[in-house]
Parts: C-alpha cells; structure tokens; sequence
C-alpha cells in the first residue's frame, strides 16, 4: 500500500489575460518519501509546474485538481500551502533587500511550525544547517539573497528547505549553475532533508550529476506542457544519452 | 494577487487614537481664529518679556500680509478661523511623572512616553497641546550643565539672551506665512544647550501630542550644541483623529557649533486630519555635524523641508529619511542643504512609500556657493508604490556655483513585486504579512539608524499602515 502524498489529476494552466496554455492535462502521483525527476526542453513548463503546484497566482487553473495529502488544495493561496509542508526551491531565488536571511528564516519558521521557536535554540539549528552544506555562517546576517552569486542563492535555498523541512520539497534546477564542488554539498543537503526527515522530492533538473548520490523512483518527461513519458529511474540516463529527441517527435 | 486581495485601506490607529475630552473647567482654550487680542493673552498668560510680547505681534502683522503659499499641495480646507491657538490644562508643568494630570499621564502611558524614559533617556519633555506639562532631565546629565526645559522657562532661568540672540533668527518670520503665524503664536516646545565639550551619551526626548480638536500646535525647538559637544535629541508627535482639521505649524532651530554633532531624529505619526506645516533649520559651524532621521508616517497633508546649512569649513549633514502616504495624505517633504563653506559635504537619502491613493513628493534642493570649494555633495530617493492608484515623485533642484563641487542625484520608483511577494508566502506569511516585511526592509536603512525601541515603533507603524483593519 502506497501513501500518496502529492496527487495531480488532469492539471492545465493558463497565463495572462490571453490565457495562453501552459499546462496540459498533466497527471502525476507521488507517494510519501519517494523522488521524482522532470525533465524536459527549455519552456517545456517545469517551472510552471512547480510554481503551480505552491500556488503562484500567476498561472491560472483552467482544470484540473491538485491534491494534498488528500486534500483538495487548489484554491489556496501559497502560504496556506507552505503551512500544509509544501516547499519551492526557486529556479530563480528573489532578493529582499533590509531583511536578513536569519530573521526571514525564524519567522518563517515560524509561521510554518505555529510556535514560537527559542532564539538559541534557532541559531543552533541553522548554524548546524549551514555547515552542513559549507555556507559561511556571515550569511546568515545578509540580506536574503541580495548579492548572493548565482550558486549562492542555490545554497541557500537547500538551506531553507533544510530550516523549514517540508513534507514536500520541489526543487527547480537546483543544480543549475553549481561548480562541482558545489554540486555535491547541495545534494548532500538533499540527502539529509530525505534520510533526516523523510523528505519527498519532486527534483526538476537537466543534469544527472544532482541524481548520482540519491536514488530516484521515477522519472517523468515533460513536453510542450504535457507529460510524455514517465519511467524508472534510468529513463534519466537514457535522456542524458540520447536527449528528448524521441519525445519531440513522438 | 489573485487569491484573495487584501484590504489596505484604512488604518487602526487604536494606539494613538484614544482621546479624553477636555471638560473646560480643567482646561483653557483660547478662541478660535488669530487676532491681536488672542496673541496678546498668549503673551500675558506666558509673562513674556516685552521683547517677545512686540515680536509676536508684529509676526501677526506679517502673517496677516503674506500669501499661503501655492505651490505645494492644497491647504483650502484648512480654516484658519476655526483653530484654536491656544489649549491647556490648568495644572503646571511637572518635573515628577506623579503630579501630572491623569487623564494626560494615561495619554502619554499609552504611548509608553514613561517607560521610555525608564529604559534608555537622559531626559524627556511631554508636551500636552500648547504646553509642556513634564520636563525631567537625569541628574547625572544636569550636572555637566546641560540644559533642557522649554523655551519658556529657560527665559525665565537665566537664558533668555541666548533664548532671544537664537530664537527666529534661522527660521525668520518673513520665511513664510506659517513661520510668521509660529512667532505670533508660539507656545511649548524644547530648549536645549549642550556646554562645550560636553557628550550626551543617551538621547533626549521630547514628544508632543496634540489631543485637542480643532487646535493648533505651535511649539518652538531650540538646540544648542556648543564646541565639541555631542548630542542625540528625539522628538515623536501624535494625535487622535477628529472630522475637523488641526494644524501644526512648529518650529526647530539647531545650532551646531564649531566640532560638535547633533543628531536629530523624529518619529511622527500626526493624525490624518492634521495639517503638519513645520519647518527645520540648523545651522553648522566649522567641522560641525548634523545628522537628520526622519519617519513621517501621519497627517493630511504635510510641507516639510529640514534645511542645513553648512556654514563652517569642512561641516557635514546627513538627511536619512522615510515617508509613508495612505488614503488621504498627501505628504510633500523633501530636504535642502546650502554648502557655504569649503570641504563642507552632505548625503541625502531619503525613502517615500505610498499606498491606497497616498501621494508621497519629495523635493530636494542643494545650494553649493561658489565660495563652498571641494564641496561633496549626494542625493538619493527611492520610491515604492504599493498599488496602481499611489503616487510618488521627486523633484530635484540644483544651484552649483563653485566649479570643484562633486555632486550626485540618483531617483528611484518602483512598485512592490509581486515575485517577491509570492517567494515570502511560499515561507509561509500570508499576503499581508510578506507586503508588510517587504516593506520594512525597504524602510531598513531608515529604521537601522533609530535606537532600538524607535526602530520598533517605527516596524509597527509600518505594519499597521499595511494591515487591513479599520480604524
Ligand atoms: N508569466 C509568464 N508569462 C508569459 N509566459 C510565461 C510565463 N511563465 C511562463 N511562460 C511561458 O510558459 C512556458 C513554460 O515556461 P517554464 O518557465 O515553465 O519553462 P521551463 O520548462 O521551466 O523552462 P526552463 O528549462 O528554461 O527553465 C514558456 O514558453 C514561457 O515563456
Ligand atoms: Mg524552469
């Protein structure tokens, strides 16, 4: 018996006044503790995905039904999703200028677990966070992400996900951007989050190397805002030998 | 956003907008409307010394004479006729916490004007309407001579030269109608000298409140920091709203002389009936500095430009300071500063928010004369709009007359992103929440320069101004 823990029925979405088709008809089912791999051409709509999935107000429902550990969640709004242990790491991260990265990491703790947390208590826990994944603890008292280089704001968003510990964690292109080095201590963070605190992951990416210390239960392939194809998890060797040719024109 | 808009229209202002009802056997309320008999009552109820007694009349005179001024935006709705000059509670000024009148002390209580000064003050004054009813100066700042009382009673205690060789010779009364009516009127305020030498660790405080409806406030500030002295002074204001106007027409003038530093911050938070025409002046000697921190966060409308002028070698003025304009408040502020001595510099930095129709204007003004050489010179307004009906702008003025000079302008508007908004609610706050830490954050650099429980204050205004409650 599998518990689902993310359950996407017949998802499309729209943008702009125009409603310009993003999505189409995408179905997906995650059960609790498993890992999840898109991947897809650029504009494919694997952002779009994932931004829908936390409740962007950008992208509009046309149809389509997005349940939460078997609650309809569709019409809320993204903090109330966040409540409910859903995490977005941003393909993009957003500055926030005047706000450190610790006091936006307290209260967003928070908010998320409802009690106050002691401050001692909280600076143990992301100093422990932050050498885990070999973030300079001066971090911590910066602004969020502003300045932070693009691999910077990448390690802080594993380190919010590690602060905050999710019951899911979307990550989009994570890994993007990364040096080697970097590359590994983020999916060493991954791992923590899903060993430590049996993390589920849906991890969108085009590169293989995130994959190598984590073992993925499927992967699925996303085109033009449908889903092509869904398979174990070597189709991801397979699409990194041969490319999403085969799906294109399929 | 799409899930749900977020009401931020009006605002709760249950903190400052209790109010007791003045019974007229406890208070005296002048007439409304300024005539000469109304200021020579003023003057008598003072004991004024002749010499102010004839000034103040002959600023009427001038009031009398000169034009509103017209181009700001619109005072029409102010009726001079129906504001009272003059408000007080029948008891004296107090310098034990104790002996103040309880409604008023409850007033200031809620306003945690006590506990304040318990915390981290060397001294505070409270002005209640048109007088000051608690001074209290820490006796270990007292005793390095360092004076703070109102300018009433420094002329009564030995200052009334200093009080008469300073009081409106920045601020003149042909400045303009406002500073005019100021002389006729004026009433309350600080007065404040710093020996040589000597350093204030701690801030003064004094805090005005105008609980009267219908009145003016018109308190006179006057600072002066003598040689290599140093002092932090802080001044909040606020009132309780009522459907009619009041006006608040006060003055401050800074005196900084040669090698001394005054900072001077202020939180205001002046009802949204209010019409907040207040004018600021220092005046910076050789090697002097002046630091300006400001957080205007109330009144209808508002025309307030502190002005520096650096007049010693190698003075220096720093202006930091933020706006807030929501429904109903059109705030015109700005900041001037006249380099007239050489190697003399300034930073301007100046924030303006607006949100539910507020307009928020903010005109700049620097002045290098062609004496003032190597002068430095750099000014800075950043403008968030929270919704598509705000307004905010910036109008910089230039007059550079030393060909060294090294100025910089650089203007900023924006509006609030939405991507940012939706990054903090995928954290977990709700809509109202992300907009209000955006905000602060954008405030930052303003609030980062206030002490501690003033930052605070100021976070909290910022969050009620964004909070959808109704008042
Ligand atoms: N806000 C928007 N307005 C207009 N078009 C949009 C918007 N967001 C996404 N799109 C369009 O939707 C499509 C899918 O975009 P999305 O960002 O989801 O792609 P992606 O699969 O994440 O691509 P990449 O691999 O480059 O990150 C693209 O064609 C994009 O231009
Ligand atoms: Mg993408």
């Amino acid at each position: 018996m599998s518990d689902i823990i993310l359950e996407i029925k017949d998802l499309s979405t729209t943008v702009g006044e125009e409603k310009t088709p993003i999505l189409r008809n995408v179905d997906l089912s995650v059960a609790r503790g498993e890992t999840h791999i898109i991947m897809g051409p650029n504009g494919a709509g694997k952002s779009t995905l994932g931004f829908t999935v936390m409740g962007s107000p950008v992208y509009e429902v046309g149809s389509g039904k997005i349940i939460f550990e078997g609650e309809d969640i569709t019409g809320l709004s993204a903090d109330k999703r966040a409540l409910k242990g859903i995490y977005l790491s941003f393909q993009n991260p957003i500055e926030v200028p005047g706000i450190s990265m610790r006091s936006f990491l307290r209260s967003s703790l928070q908010q998320i677990t409802g009690e106050r947390i002691k401050y001692s208590d909280f600076n143990k826990r992301l100093e422990e966070a932050m050498e885990l994944i070999d973030m300079d603890p001066s971090y911590a008292d910066r602004d969020v992400n502003v300045g932070f280089s693009g691999g910077e704001k990448k390690k802080a968003e594993i380190l919010q996900l590690l602060m905050l510990r999710p019951k899911l964690a979307i990550l989009d292109e994570t890994d993007s951007g990364l040096d080697v080095d970097a590359v590994r201590t983020v999916s060493k963070g991954i791992r923590a989050y899903k060993d430590k605190y049996n993390g589920t992951l849906i991890i969108i990416t085009h590169n293989a190397a995130i994959l190598e210390s984590l073992s993925v239960d499927k992967t699925h392939i996303l085109v033009k805002g449908r889903i092509v194809g869904s398979g174990s998890g070597d189709l991801t060797d397979e699409i990194n030998r041969k490319g999403f040719e085969k799906y294109i024109n399929g | 956003m799409a899930n749900g808009k977020t009401i931020i229209n009006d605002i709760d202002h249950t903190r400052y907008d209790f109010r007791y009802a003045e019974s007229s056997e406890e208070y005296i309320r002048e007439d409304d409307g300024f005539t000469e008999d109304i200021v020579k009552r003023i003057s008598e109820e003072k004991g004024d010394p002749e010499w102010m007694r004839d000034f103040r009349l002959k600023c009427l005179d001038l009031y009398n004479k000169m034009d509103m001024p017209c181009w700001g935006p619109s005072i029409e709705e102010l009726d001079m006729n129906k504001i009272a000059s003059y408000v007080r509670h029948k008891s004296d000024m107090k310098n034990n916490w104790e002996d103040v009148p309880s409604d008023i002390k409850e007033t200031f209580e809620k306003l945690g004007i006590p506990q304040a000064e318990r915390l981290s003050l060397a001294g505070v004054g409270a002005q209640y309407d048109s007088e000051i009813v608690y001074h209290n100066l820490k006796e270990e700042v007292a005793k390095t001579g360092v004076v703070y009382t109102d300018i009433e009673t420094a002329m009564k205690t030995g200052y009334e030269d200093m009080v008469r060789e300073h009081f409106m010779k920045l601020i003149t009364p042909a400045d303009h109608k406002y500073a005019a009516l100021h002389g006729a009127v004026w009433s309350g305020g600080s007065f404040v000298y710093v020996p040589k030498g000597v350093k204030v660790d701690i801030p003064l405080q004094s805090y005005f409140r105008l609980n009267a409806s219908g009145a003016g406030q018109f308190e006179h500030t006057m600072i002066i920091v003598d040689e290599g002295a140093d002092v932090h002074f802080i001044e909040g204001c606020s009132a309780p709203k009522y459907n009619v106007a009041n006006l608040h027409a006060g003055c401050v003038e800074l005196f900084v002389r040669k090698n001394a530093r005054l900072r001077y911050s202020t939180i205001e938070n002046w009802s949204k009936n209010m019409f907040n025409l207040n004018t600021k002046r220092a005046l910076i000697e050789e090697g002097g500095k002046m630091e300006w921190v400001s957080g205007s966060f109330g009144s209808h409308i508002s025309y307030l430009y502190p002005m520096t002028i650096l007049k010693g070698n190698g003075s220096k003025m720093t202006y930091t300071g933020i706006t807030f304009s929501g429904e109903g408040q059109d705030l015109d502020t700005g900041c001037k500063v006249v380099h007239s001595g050489a190697d003399t510099s300034s930073v301007i930095t100046a924030k303006s928010i607006s949100k539910s129709g507020g307009i928020g204007m903010f005109r700049s003004s620097v002045v290098i004369e062609k004496k003032a050489r190597n002068a430095k010179c750099s000014v800075s307004c950043d403008s968030l709009m929270l919704d598509s009906i705000s307004r905010a702008d910036t109008v910089p003025a230039m007059d550079i007359r030393a060909y060294d000079a090294d100025v910089g302008h650089e203007a900023k508007i924006g509006r609030i992103s939405d991507e940012a908004v939706f990054y903090l609610m995928s954290r977990g706050m709700s809509e109202e929440d992300a907009k209000a830490l955006i905000v602060s954050g954008f405030a930052d650099s303003v609030s980062k320069e206030l002490p501690m429980e003033y930052a605070v204050e100021m976070n909290n205004l910022i969050k009620i101004e964004m909070s959808g409650h109704k008042a």
